[in-house]
């Protein structure tokens, strides 16, 4: 029973999707990308809502979408999804909104309004049945959201940023209660995000796509040790440039020279952490190996580091403490030698 | 308090005027009110007959067009028909239509000769003109227009991914409608019924082309004070003033019901 997708889908607006997707039972996979990537689209074309105009949809030998015969709307697909903004319908209780499904399947109302009491308890609201959505908490209307997709027992779960419309604090706690929920959830999670930490800790594959493309695959520790966009290398926070290594020296293709520790050769990704960049404000003494003058662009305070963004051959981004900044007196525009130990930079093939 | 300066004379000259245009002549009505026949007026048989007639066929002409104008009016906004424009363009044109031109175009296509009513005259032995139901008839014509337009301007204003949140949920579309989309726009369709039936009930230039004038079968409250106006002007003033009651009555209460929240 897998989810197969292979989503074409061209937009009036020029945009164009093509993605190829697949989706074990069980399994979580985070689509991650930027706005205006095609993740939302793409959770449309599988949910039912948006036809698709070439492709397929596939759960195992059944058939949801396969233009230009065959395409089952939302309501006969049997896919739960959880939208950014909740919808839940105002006008009825919590309980009325997890049981709202399940009545439009045809069961029971009282046995609709006792598995729906069940969901609510389970997601932790026992006490907030008859509560209107209006007086519900951002966590909570998320967890009755979760629970209205849940309780019909879909195949597929589409998951719409579900945790972007919630404060810091309260994503934290959700965000661990929602990982319970879908490793309890035997069937096909589909996680549409631009957080990566949400496809880092909730996924176990994360697909990354850029102007509707797939641009990277692979399990979080992958995508997050060996980033192959500049997208990708931001959001996991790495330094990331492109070269031909020749033994242990690797060639930039946008200028510079960088030492790594494994030897290889042929074209080749090469990243490490801005913690592996060291700032000096004379010229290294010795052999000046991965060291380069470099220009401060900006500086920006995180919680207990200074990220420094610094012009050169190549740029590169630094991470150092508040003393340091201090020491060397630093501000936009001081000119500095930066140097990276070449044992922290890592290499794989393009 | 402190004002951000005068108000400009040449807005609020004409808004005075403006409003004394419309609150004027309904005061004239109470100033000039026989008021000391009043009473044995109120409880002649006609009044009592033609208000009768009046709420009846107004109350039918609206719940008809319920029945008609809100799936015209979720056909209009949500429904995927080619030409969308050009119906919505079409239903609004009895709005603007001179309500005798109306009666007449009914007359031509539902009376007794007319293109469906010879049909209907034939094949059930149903004639509409002339008969309180072609009173019915005649007010739905000019009065759904008012409905469809708040209904559909209310379903537009609904948040269409509802209806996709609904569908996800395994909801028929019919369903969606029943549950979904009419409770949230309750506001919209109430207010649309309010002036479907203010406007039914005023209804005159249709309803005598089409019904007729007969006193218990066609003459309602509109009809009855025009013809008051000829033969005995005392009554006709009482009979404008009950209407009058009527509507702001029905109006008041309403909007402190439902509309008041919305608007």
């Amino acid at each position: 029973m897998t989810l197969r997708a292979d989503l074409r889908l061209d937009r009036d607006s020029g945009f164009r999707l093509e993605l190829a997707l697949t989706v074990e039972p069980g399994e979580v996979v985070a689509l991650l990308g930027p706005n205006g990537a095609g993740k939302t689209t793409a959770l449309r074309t599988l949910a039912g809502l948006l036809p698709l105009t070439a492709g397929s949809v596939r759960l195992d030998d059944e058939v949801w979408d396969e233009p230009p015969g065959v395409f089952v709307p939302a309501e006969r697909r049997r896919a739960g999804v959880v939208f950014q903004d909740y919808l839940l319908f105002n006008h009825m209780s919590a309980l009325e909104n997890v049981a709202f499904g399940l009545r439009a399947r045809g069961t029971d109302r009282a046995v609709a309004r006792a598995r729906a009491r069940e969901w609510l308890a389970n997601v932790g609201l026992g006490d907030f049945v008859g509560v209107r959505p209006r007086s519900l908490s951002g966590g909570q209307a998320q967890r009755v959201a979760l629970a209205r997709a849940l309780a019909t027992e879909p195949r597929v779960l589409l998951l719409d940023e579900p945790l972007a419309a919630l404060d810091a604090g309260t994503r934290v706690r959700i965000r661990s209660e929602l990982g319970r929920h879908l490793d309890e959830y035997a069937g096909h999670t589909l996680l549409v995000t631009h957080d990566p930490l949400d496809a880092m800790v909730l996924a176990d594959r994360i697909v990354i796509i850029e102007d509707g493309r797939v641009v990277q695959q692979g399990s979080p520790a992958e995508v997050a040790g060996r980033p192959r966009t500049d997208y990708v290398a931001q959001l996991v926070g790495l330094n990331l440039y492109r070269g031909t290594a020749r033994g242990t020296a690797v060639d930039l293709d946008d200028g510079g020279l960088l030492t790594v520790a494994e030897p290889t050769e042929g074209p080749v990704y090469v990243a490490f952490p801005p913690t592996a960049v060291s700032l000096l404000a004379e010229p290294p003494l010795g052999s000046p190996r991965n060291s380069w003058p470099v220009t401060i662009a900006d500086l920006e305070q995180h919680a207990h580091t200074v990220r420094v963004r610094l012009d050169g051959t190549p740029p590169v981004l630094a991470d150092i403490t508040p003393v340091v900044v201090a020491e060397l007196r630093l501000s936009p525009g001081t000119r500095l030698w930066a140097t990276v130990k070449a044992t922290e930079a890592v290499t794989y093939p393009l | 308090m402190r004002r951000r300066g005068r108000l400009p004379a040449v807005l609020v000259v004409p808004a005075l005027v403006g409003l004394a245009f419309l609150v004027v002549p309904l005061a004239g009505l109470l100033v000039r009110a026989p008021w000391t026949t009043l009473t044995d007026q109120l409880i002649s048989a006609e009044v009592g007959q033609a208000l009768a007639l009046s709420l009846v066929c107004a109350s039918l002409a609206t719940v008809l067009c319920l029945l008609l104008g809100v799936p015209l009016a979720w056909l209009l906004a949500r429904g995927d028909v080619p030409g969308r424009r050009v119906l919505r363009a079409l239903v609004t044109v009895p709005l603007v239509l001179p309500p005798v031109v109306g009666g007449v175009a009914l007359l031509l296509v539902l009376g007794r000769r007319g293109l469906i009513g010879q049909h209907l005259h034939e094949w059930f032995g149903v004639s509409l003109p002339f008969t309180t139901a072609g009173v019915v008839v005649a007010e739905a014509f000019v009065a759904m227009p008012f409905l469809v337009i708040a209904v559909e301007g209310a379903l537009r204003g609904a948040d269409p991914r509802y209806e996709e949140a609904a569908a996800t949920l395994g909801a028929s579309r019919w369903l969606t409608f029943r549950r979904v989309t009419l409770p949230s726009i309750a506001p919209g369709v109430v207010a649309g019924t309010v002036l479907c039936w203010a406007r039914a009930l005023g209804e005159f230039g249709a309803t005598i082309t089409f019904a007729g004038n007969f006193p218990g079968k066609t003459t309602t409250m509109p009809l009855a004070v025009y013809l008051a106006l000829e033969t005995d002007p005392g009554a006709a003033i009482v009979l404008s003033l009950v209407l009058l009651v009527v509507s702001v009555t029905v109006l008041v209460s309403l909007r402190d019901k439902w509309i008041g929240g919305v608007s």
